[in-house]
């Protein structure tokens, strides 16, 4: 085996995990990790283009000052949904249920995930979550914001909380669940020679979102049933009318809500890892640093959530102390950065789509991460708390790092998943597409934030329209530049060239296996002898692995 | 590692696993974790109980003194028993003794049924002190609003564990049919480790929840 | 008339040029450093692209520590100095001078109620007077709202059951945005407003206009609310006083019966209001009765101005 040529395109073989068994059921039963990640690919779809429809009906909605095009009850539920959508049904899972479930066992040498069954409720799970919100969201949805402060939602909004509460809530086990299969899996199923410090940082990242998965989630599980708790019986826990004190739901729903924003990122963070690599052809600089990186930035998640908290009553010592922490958080992230920009010194870089996407990546999320450092800096927040300057914040990191991280994944991936090769110079285009739509779309929102136009407003005053106009110019563009990967993708599933088992010429234990995989992935367990991203020694040799 | 094939097994080893060591603790390691995230779960409740009963003291007292504290008492002997009975249980699977297990499990689901009709016993009488939050709740106090957040959190906090106590007695009813027909061995108990870790857990539960319900504020009548 | 700039609000407060210089400064400082990151990306990419199909990068020989430690260290020491820049301003800005003047507002879906000093009320309009330290403290009857100024960079949450405060000392005359800014319910966008900064002299003749409705001042009505809620029957000063005495209450250090000593503000005497038994003043009985659910948030804001208007002399005689 070598990492050097692409291999010549090999006869399809015989069976693989996706023609191995047909059949509706074989499917909705299945145990294997691969077609769950198939599974997982079609549901985490559905929500993203439902999310991007309200989004694009915010921004034809902003485009004008005056709440002309719904009314503000529509409205508000709108940017309630998308945020709902967006984070619990697709930025959480997909990444790591589409590409961790796929990928963590083969690039680690396993023959599944440690929990087979346990990863099919998962994705069970996740459906009945999604369709109590779907029901919700039939039926009026809500509009509380995604953040469901209280007491808005225990006592003064009709809308349909319980439902969407419910739909998280059973989510979030989802959730759970897939973080523990990852944990255990990554203990205890790695192939002989795999030393934690010779897996891929694909895993690392995964193994560290899947401790914050564990950890965090519970605590939104029980910040929603407290809601639920009060808005049924009225019993005064958030509410002060009743005794309660809404902050401590802004500390018990931060306290998850900010960890989960680690969740989106890490994986993406892996991600990029991979591609670097890969269209370097060089090992990721500074392995160890980015593998601990990792888990700092799980461990310091949970210790910063108050900074959404720094206008709402808190103390100015409990302030600095989250300030300062918040600062800490951003130093990993900061030394990952550094150290994929140096992984391209002397490599060999190739200007494939995926690599299109991490350099992407590394500009945007920079730029997100940056204005993070920003707004953790008390007398600035002070300024922009609420305000346009943190949606762009958050989209830059979550749409320009997090987003783009996946479809970075999708097009690497792609050809082992499906076996096919999508359409070249159009990936190409939606990358740029997509690239230039989104900063079109978000760039002018830091502006906006700045002169202080608050968030969540429907109206607006006409001197922020010019801004307006331009954000929802370039979310059109970004719409675009979405639908083509859809539209290829697709179109490749039937009319791709098929694909080598190793069409990038990567160093990886997935580009060994035939595309798509068999069923068991290895026949044989293979043993591991050699570090991550060895391209430098191509004579090293892994103990056969015939597809 | 020879596969146990002289006799059926509880859990025979799965296709993806390479050794029956690699799924045993594989299985151990997933109920830790499945643990890890019941201690967090709880414990979001636990901390807006601690907040509220550091900012309302009086109330919280007043309203604790409600509570029976000889029926709570028997209660936290009753699930101790339940613990031990459990770790009996284990005992005898890893020897592979399949009357004994059986004996044990049942004994703790005795136990355990014991412990959940004193709280059915409990509630009741609550119920009729109007002492439920809602609608009917009354209570002469100086505070009852926040007297009523601590029945609404005792509720909460008993009611979650109750139900975490329902769901182990299922578990060790669904023991107890492999355990009868002498599935479990020396190689392979690991079901019952992991419903005796499960049910350690709900007892340890119950040992924060007993002072911090029952206790506070009883300095001597 | 309301000002629009390109890239900032309005700079109407010494402290809005403060936080301006800190947020360009760190602006730039992330500007530097994203150009950094993106020129290093792009000529990397272009110096180092594969010239041939079976070409490999090379690895740097010896260690990545001292690069790592430099690209560590150096971020952490930057990001400390405008950690402690942004906590300085965040400390002033959450101290108000003591000759501040106090404002109230209440919020609720959908409208601001502000009360001058002196009870004048306005609806969604703030009235100041240029260069005076205006102090406000604020609550929320309903729902969390957000009292937001962008041209003096200030904002906080205005909170049910509680008081939050702020404070600007606006330096420049003209009329400014006023912004609810946390997410209150159907009218959110709506819940806007003027804060219009005067000459002293202007603000003064503003102030005692008001029309035909002959305003009673706050302290006035808060008088008669304390006698009408039979406050006066237990805080008096004769010898059968079963409550402590109120004048320069406001300010004070106060020791309670549990031992703890806390400074009477605002929400001090709000709470001993509407929770009595909370804190209790050593020496005394737990026996005042909660006035929780009598009194509206305005009411109460009407009592803690006439409690801080008494004098010694006034509460000598029996009311």
């Amino acid at each position: 085996m070598s990492a050097l040529p692409t291999d010549p395109v090999a006869p399809q073989p015989k069976k693989n995990y996706l023609n191995a068994e047909y059949g509706v059921f074989s499917w909705l039963l299945t145990r294997d990790h691969k077609r769950i990640a198939i599974l997982y690919l079609f549901s985490v779809s559905i929500f993203f283009m439902l999310g991007g429809l309200m989004a694009v009906l915010i921004r034809m909605e902003l485009a004008t000052p005056a709440g002309d095009l719904v009314e503000p009850d529509i409205y508000n539920r709108l940017f309630t949904m998308h945020g709902v959508l967006m984070i619990f049904f697709f930025l959480i899972p997909a990444i790591p249920a589409v590409l961790g479930n796929f990928l963590i066992p083969i690039m680690i040498g396993a023959k599944d995930l440690a929990f087979p069954k346990i990863n099919l409720l998962s994705w069970y799970l996740y459906v009945a979550g999604g369709l109590f919100t779907l029901w919700a969201l039939i039926h009026g949805g809500v509009d509380t914001g995604w953040t469901f402060y209280a007491p808005l939602s225990t006592t003064y909004s009709n809308t349909w909380v319980l439902p969407v509460g419910i739909g998280i809530f059973i989510n979030g086990f989802s959730s759970i669940l897939t973080g523990l299969n990852f944990i255990v899996t990554i203990h205890r199923m790695r192939a002989p020679g795999m030393t934690w410090f010779r897996m891929p940082l694909f895993v690392w990242s995964h193994y560290a979102t899947s401790l914050i998965q564990v950890l965090g989630t519970p605590v939104l599980a029980i910040t929603v049933l407290l809601l639920a708790a009060e808005r049924i019986f009225h019993v005064g826990i958030f509410d002060p009318k009743l005794g309660g004190d809404p902050v401590l739901f802004q500390h018990l729903f931060w306290f998850y809500s900010h960890p989960a924003v680690y969740i989106m990122i890490l994986p993406a963070m892996g991600v990029v890892s991979e591609l670097i690599a890969a269209f370097s052809r060089k090992k990721v600089f500074g392995y160890h640093f980015v593998a601990f990186a990792s888990v700092a930035i799980a461990v310091l998640g949970f210790l910063v959530w108050a900074h959404h908290m720094f206008v709402a009553g808190i103390s100015v010592y409990a302030a600095t102390v989250f300030s300062i922490l918040s600062m800490l958080v951003a130093v990993p992230s900061a030394v990952k950065v550094f150290n994929w920009t140096a992984t391209l010194y002397k490599g060999s870089v190739s200007w494939e789509t995926p690599m299109l996407y991490a350099i992407g990546f590394i500009g945007l999320f920079t730029i997100g991460g940056l204005t993070g450092v920003m707004l953790a800096t008390l007398g600035i927040d002070i300024h922009v708390h609420d305000t346009y300057f943190i949606v762009a914040h958050f989209h830059y990191i979550m749409v320009g790092g997090a987003i783009m991280g996946y479809l970075g994944g999708l097009h690497y991936w792609w050809p082992k998943i499906t076996g096919k090769m999508y359409p070249v110079f159009l990936s190409k285009l939606s990358a740029l597409v997509i690239f230039i739509g989104f900063n079109v779309t978000f760039a002018p929102q830091f502006v906006l934030g700045y002169l202080g136009m608050p968030r969540r407003y429907h109206a607006y005053p006409e001197e922020f329209q010019v801004l307006n106009v331009m954000s929802s110019a370039g979310a059109t563009i970004l719409g675009v530049g979405y639908l083509m990967p859809l539209l290829y993708f697709v179109w490749a599933m039937r009319y791709g060239k098929d694909a080598p088992a190793n069409p990038w010429g990567a160093v990886g234990l997935e580009w060994q296996i035939p595309s798509p995989p068999p069923t068991e992935n290895f026949h044989e367990i293979p043993v591991v002898t050699h570090d991550a991203y060895e391209y430098e020694k191509p004579s090293l040799k892994e103990a056969p692995v015939v597809g | 590692m020879s596969a146990d094939t002289h006799h059926e097994n509880a859990a025979p080893l799965a296709h993806h696993f390479e050794s029956y060591e690699q799924q045993r603790e594989s299985a151990s390691l997933g109920m830790w974790l499945f643990l890890g995230q019941e201690i967090m779960f709880f414990g979001g409740l636990f901390m807006v109980y601690i907040l509220y009963r550091w900012m309302y003291p009086h109330a919280f007292a007043e309203a604790s003194n409600m509570l029976n504290v000889q029926l709570g008492t028997f209660n936290t002997a009753v699930l101790i028993g339940s613990s031990l009975t459990m770790a009996l249980a284990v005992r005898a699977s890893q020897t592979g003794q399949s009357r004994k297990i059986v004996l044990f499990l049942i004994l703790t689901m005795i136990l355990g049924t014991t412990f959940l009709g004193v709280k059915a016993f409990e509630y009741h009488h609550k119920w009729e002190e109007h002492l439920i939050p809602g609608s009917s709740f009354a209570f002469e106090g100086k505070d009852p609003a926040h007297s009523q957040m601590f029945f609404f959190l005792y509720f909460a906090m008993t009611g979650l564990h109750a139900l975490h106590m329902i769901v182990g007695l299922g578990l060790l009813a669904w023991l107890c049919f492999p355990a009868w027909k002498g599935r479990f061995s020396a190689e392979n108990h690991n079901y019952v480790e992991g419903v005796g870790l499960y049910w350690h857990f709900v007892d340890i539960v119950w040992i924060f929840l007993f002072p911090l319900l029952y206790l506070i504020g009883r300095k001597g009548a | 008339m309301l000002t629009s700039a390109p890239f900032f609000p309005p700079r109407a407060s010494a402290l809005a040029r403060e936080i301006d210089f800190l947020f360009f400064t760190t602006l730039g400082i992330a500007v530097v450093f994203s150009t950094l990151i993106a020129v290093l990306l792009v000529t990397f990419a272009v110096k180092f692209r594969r010239r041939s199909p079976s070409e490999v990068g090379r690895e740097m020989t010896g260690s990545t520590l001292p690069l790592e430690l430099t690209w560590t260290i150096i971020p952490f020491l930057i990001m400390m100095g405008v950690f402690a820049w942004g906590t300085k301003i965040y400390f002033e800005a959450s101290r108000p001078p003591a000759n501040a003047k106090q404002f109230w507002v209440v919020g609720k879906q959908w409208m601001w109620k502000i009360e001058h000093p002196d009870g004048k009320r306005e609806i969604n309009e703030l009235h100041v007077p240029i260069n005076v330290p205006i102090k406000i403290t604020l609550t929320s009857e309903d729902v969390i709202h957000n009292f937001a100024v962008p041209a003096m960079r200030v904002k906080a949450d205005v909170v049910p059951g509680r008081y939050t405060t702020l404070w600007f000392e606006a330096d420049r005359l003209g009329t400014f945005h006023l912004f609810c800014s946390q997410y209150c319910g159907a009218e959110h966008s709506k819940m806007t407003g003027k804060v219009v900064v005067m000459e002293p002299t202007e603000y003064e003749k503003w102030l005692a206009s008001g029309g035909a409705s002959t305003v009673q001042t706050t302290v006035a009505t808060g008088e008669q609310l304390f006698a009408a809620k039979a406050c006066n029957t237990c805080h008096r000063a004769d010898s059968t006083a079963r409550a402590p005495m109120l004048w320069g209450l406001l300010g004070r250090t106060v020791k309670l019966l549990d031992g703890q000593t806390v400074v009477a503000d605002e929400s001090y005497v709000r709470e001993s209001i509407l929770n009595p038994a909370a804190k209790v003043v050593a020496g005394y009985q737990p026996i005042m009765p909660t006035f929780k659910g009598q009194l509206s948030e305005e009411e109460v804001i009407q009592l803690i101005n006439y409690i801080r208007s008494l004098k010694a002399a006034e509460s000598e005689s029996a009311r």
